[in-house]
């Protein structure tokens, strides 16, 4: 049997208690035992972006983060942009605004690229938007939508 | 046949009036991220005279819907919303005529609006949802059908937002989130090669591995069950690793050497006109390797059985055919299984989506009663889901004195198109060639003209040429499983007859705008090649190693009109700065969601031309992740201008497929111009470049 332990991570502002062995990668951890969904399995490799969540500020992928190497630190995933129904983060409600989707798969990971670099930097120019979001793939082809989203929260951010 | 394949001929099988007040809408397509439930919602809300809010739309669910077979070939509008409008306009005749009785009055005095029935303009005492809960609407669509004209429709038309946004960006609508109770973790343990023997495993190893439930071996299928999905990637991680496999034999030579140098027999697909003696001739081929669909989301399905029942959820693009094609493996009735279409990441043809449900349905059958989730690796999606198929297209033509083209033949090199579940009977399902009791996949013949072609789709030119000769030839020489990818053959025999054209407007000096517009006799193509000169008026430059190229084309010479031109720069590398398009869809259901459409054809095609190419190892495909098979990054993807011109009087066209192969022949010419060397080998790389320039 895997060798579980209790491990207490700082989850959306929130601390969160889970058992599991310490090489799982964080994305399982939530997908699996904490029924965060909005982190999606894409690659399994680090190598797409349809996992990322924010740790300590940063924008990393899950999906070969062990649970080991987290506790203390502060994770923010998806669902801190915001759930269906309830008022979405304004990078969430501009991907709205701008139709900035196809299938919608990627985007998850994207607005957390995209709301580390706004914490860090408010107000970047059009390449640094797109050199934050070179980690995340999108295959139907909404770049200019997305980045239309994210450009359209600076412009707000700095009037 | 107004596009319905089998069920679908009454009206009550796309509308029923429900207990609470909605109104239930079904249709046979299915959502795969391009927008189409909301585009078909707006259709239904037009001629039942509802807000769309009012209306539910069910999408393809074998118990529910009507069986519209494949949501593909950019059909679901012009065929599926076709259908759907003529269904809904039905319902509404048979109200209104009932409410005419009731009122004593004519049908001509009653109008609905908002679902109230009004006589003369003032509201009646009757109401649509009433009345429609109260008829029989077992009756043909056929005998009643009659949709609104253009002037009474309100939301056709609209850039009315995707009902499904929200839940796909911050929700968790996917196959993949599915956790019903008791749900086990299914993971596939496979070669990476069609037709691999299972020789060695240890299954009691395999199943003491952590977390493992259960291990299904059956002849070289061979998967297992898990509790949670990080077991499952584990356990299946050690048995790739200790599991050996006998692998067929690899093919004697190169892809491109292989389906370049074909010479079987071919088929002739159009010889029309006599040949005059040439004045010039000109000629060239056009290649692409194998492509990955490459979903940012690999292929998934839940599948749960319960006694001699099975039900399943899949993203697959027809869960119809998957239903009859999964009966047939599995040796039972097609009223025992039902599939019910589930979201799943973006789709772009016939990927491994209907693989994973029978996996999953093979999987769960030794598991009664719990649910099963399988979800392939991404190196499976690389390894084992249908391939983008390579081709070779050449294309010649003859040029007389005064610089018109007299004669155009294109011989047409493919490898398949059509595998998709159900095709030639077979259930061309993966895990169905791997049991004990194989059903392998037939020897696939290609789609008929009927179906505008598979791989001579876009084969004949759209040019008023006066002889025009095209031949297509299925490579059956290579060990890889291929099907379709948007747009099927015409990427690449656009790219033959686009980059030719080219090169008669280059080498007998003409303009290449009016070069096409003078070998055209449709208005509507002629208009998309003006609209998109005068878009792209500014970025038209060509300088030190900066270039422009046009590129037109009709998809599946019946379907929309599109016309590209594409920026190019290169230097270290070759980068596309800019793309403008002109698309005549006829009528336009949703701009936004017609444009995004193009928008992302154009963001992929660019892809496909500048990077992707599957590698291969004998038998096998080496690629297993993104790293070895880059696509378009968020920094490499140029502006990029659409105008749609609208035809709200004219049948809709679709529009998914309409721009893979002008762009990537923009892009090809734009390099020519540019830097003097014509480069028609996808993916255009500058290792090419450099060649083609010594």
């Amino acid at each position: 049997m895997d060798n579980l332990r209790p491990f207490l991570l700082q989850i959306n502002g929130e601390a969160t208690q889970v058992d599991a062995a310490p090489e799982t990668p964080l994305l399982y951890v939530l997908r699996d035992q904490l029924g965060l969904m909005g982190t999606r399995f894409g690659c399994g490799q680090g190598t797409c972006g349809a996992c990322m969540v924010i740790v300590d500020g940063k924008a990393v992928t899950a999906c070969d983060l062990t649970v080991e190497a987290l506790e203390g630190a502060r994770i923010e995933t998806i669902e801190s942009l915001g759930r269906d129904g309830a008022a979405f983060h304004p990078l969430a409600q501009a991907v709205l605004d701008e139709q900035a989707a196809q299938c919608g798969y990627c985007l998850p990971g994207i607005l957390i690229s995209a709301k580390a670099l706004l914490d860090a930097n408010p107000t970047p120019n059009d390449a640094e938007i797109r050199a934050a979001l070179d980690g995340n793939l999108c295959r139907c082809g909404a770049h200019l939508r997305i980045l239309r989203a994210i450009s359209a929260v600076v412009a707000k951010a700095s009037t | 046949m107004n596009g319905q394949v089998g069920s679908g001929h009454l009206i009550s099988d796309w509308v029923r009036f429900e207990d609470d007040g909605r109104v239930t809408v079904f249709t046979g397509r299915v959502e795969l991220g391009q927008g189409n439930q909301t585009a078909l919602l707006q259709m239904a809300a037009d001629e039942l005279c509802l807000d769309p809010s009012d209306i539910s739309l069910v999408p393809a669910d074998t118990a529910q819907t009507p069986d519209e077979g494949y949501t593909a070939g950019s059909m679901s509008i012009s065929v599926g919303g076709a259908s759907l409008r003529r269904a809904t306009s039905a319902a509404r005749v048979l109200v209104l005529a009932e409410a005419a009785r009731r009122l004593n009055t004519a049908v001509a005095d009653l109008s609905v609006r908002c679902g109230a029935i009004l006589h003369s303009g003032v509201p009646s005492t009757e109401d649509l949802h009433a009345i429609g809960r109260a008829l029989d609407l077992d009756l043909p669509v056929a005998d009643h059908a009659d949709p609104l004209p253009r002037a009474d429709r309100i939301y056709s038309g609209t850039s009315t937002p995707r009902i499904d946004l929200a839940a796909r960006v911050l929700g968790a609508p996917f196959v993949h989130d599915l956790r019903p109770e008791g749900m086990l973790h299914g993971r596939m343990v496979r070669a990476p090669a069609v037709g691999a023997e299972l020789t060695s495993v240890d299954l009691e190893a395999l199943r003491a591995r952590p977390g493992v439930v259960d291990v299904v071996r059956d002849g070289s299928f061979l998967g297992l069950l898990a509790r949670t999905s990080w077991q499952a990637v584990r356990a299946q991680d050690w048995a790739l690793r200790n599991t050996q496999w006998d692998m067929p034999a690899g093919p004697e030579g190169t892809v491109s050497q292989i389906v370049r140098c074909a010479d079987g027999p071919a088929d002739e697909i159009c010889a029309a006109g006599d040949r005059a003696a040439a004045h010039q001739s000109f000629g060239l081929t056009a290649t692409r390797p194998f492509l990955s669909h490459g979903s940012i989301g690999p292929s998934a399905a839940l599948a749960l059985w319960d006694k001699d029942r099975l039900t399943v959820q899949s993203h697959s693009q027809g869960v119809f055919p998957l239903r009859g094609a999964m009966a047939r493996v599995l040796g039972l009735d097609a009223g025992q299984i039902t599939v019910t279409h589930t979201p799943g990441a973006g789709c772009y043809g016939h990927n491994g989506a209907d693989d994973a449900a029978m996996d999953a349905a093979i999987l769960a059958r030794h598991v009664p009663g719990r649910p099963v989730l399988v979800v392939w690796s991404r190196a499976e999606e690389f390894r084992n889901a249908p391939l983008g198929p390579a081709m070779a297209t050449t294309a010649q033509a003859e040029v007389d004195e005064t610089g018109r083209i007299q004669a155009f033949d294109v011989q047409v090199n493919s490898v398949p198109h059509a595998n998709r579940p159900g095709t030639q009977g077979a259930p061309n399902l993966l895990a169905g060639t791997q049991l004990a009791t194989s059903i392998p996949f037939p020897i696939s013949k290609d789609l008929g003209p009927e179906r505008g072609g598979g791989a001579d789709r876009n084969g004949i030119p759209y040019y008023a040429i006066s002889s025009v000769g095209v031949t297509k030839r299925l490579v059956h020489d290579l060990p890889y499983r291929s099907s379709s990818l948007r747009g099927l053959g015409a990427t690449v025999n656009v790219l033959a007859i686009e980059a030719l054209i080219d090169r008669i407007a280059c080498d007998t000096g003409q303009d290449p705008a009016e070069l096409r517009i003078a070998h055209l006799d449709d208005p509507r193509a002629q208009a998309v090649i003006r609209t998109v000169m005068e878009m792209s008026g500014t970025h038209r430059v060509t300088d030190d190693g900066t270039g422009w190229g046009l590129a037109f084309a009709r998809y599946k010479n019946s379907a929309a009109y599109a016309a590209i031109v594409a920026s190019v720069a290169v230097d270290e590398d070759v980068r596309v700065s800019k793309v403008s398009a002109a698309i005549d869809m006829g009528e336009v259901i949703n701009p936004d969601g017609a444009i995004n459409q193009i928008e992302g054809g154009i963001i992929q095609s660019i892809s496909w031309a500048l990077k992707e190419q599957l590698r291969f190892d004998g038998a096998g495909v080496a690629t297993e992740t993104w790293l070895d098979y880059p696509i378009l990054t968020f920094s490499e993807v140029p502006e990029i201008a659409v105008r749609l011109i609208d035809r709200p009087d004219d049948p809709p066209l679709g529009c998914a497929e309409a721009v893979q192969g002008p762009v990537v022949a923009a892009i090809s010419s734009a390099i020519h111009n540019a830097v003097g060397a014509r480069v028609t080998d996808m993916p255009f790389t500058r290792d090419r470049i450099i060649t083609a320039m010594m």
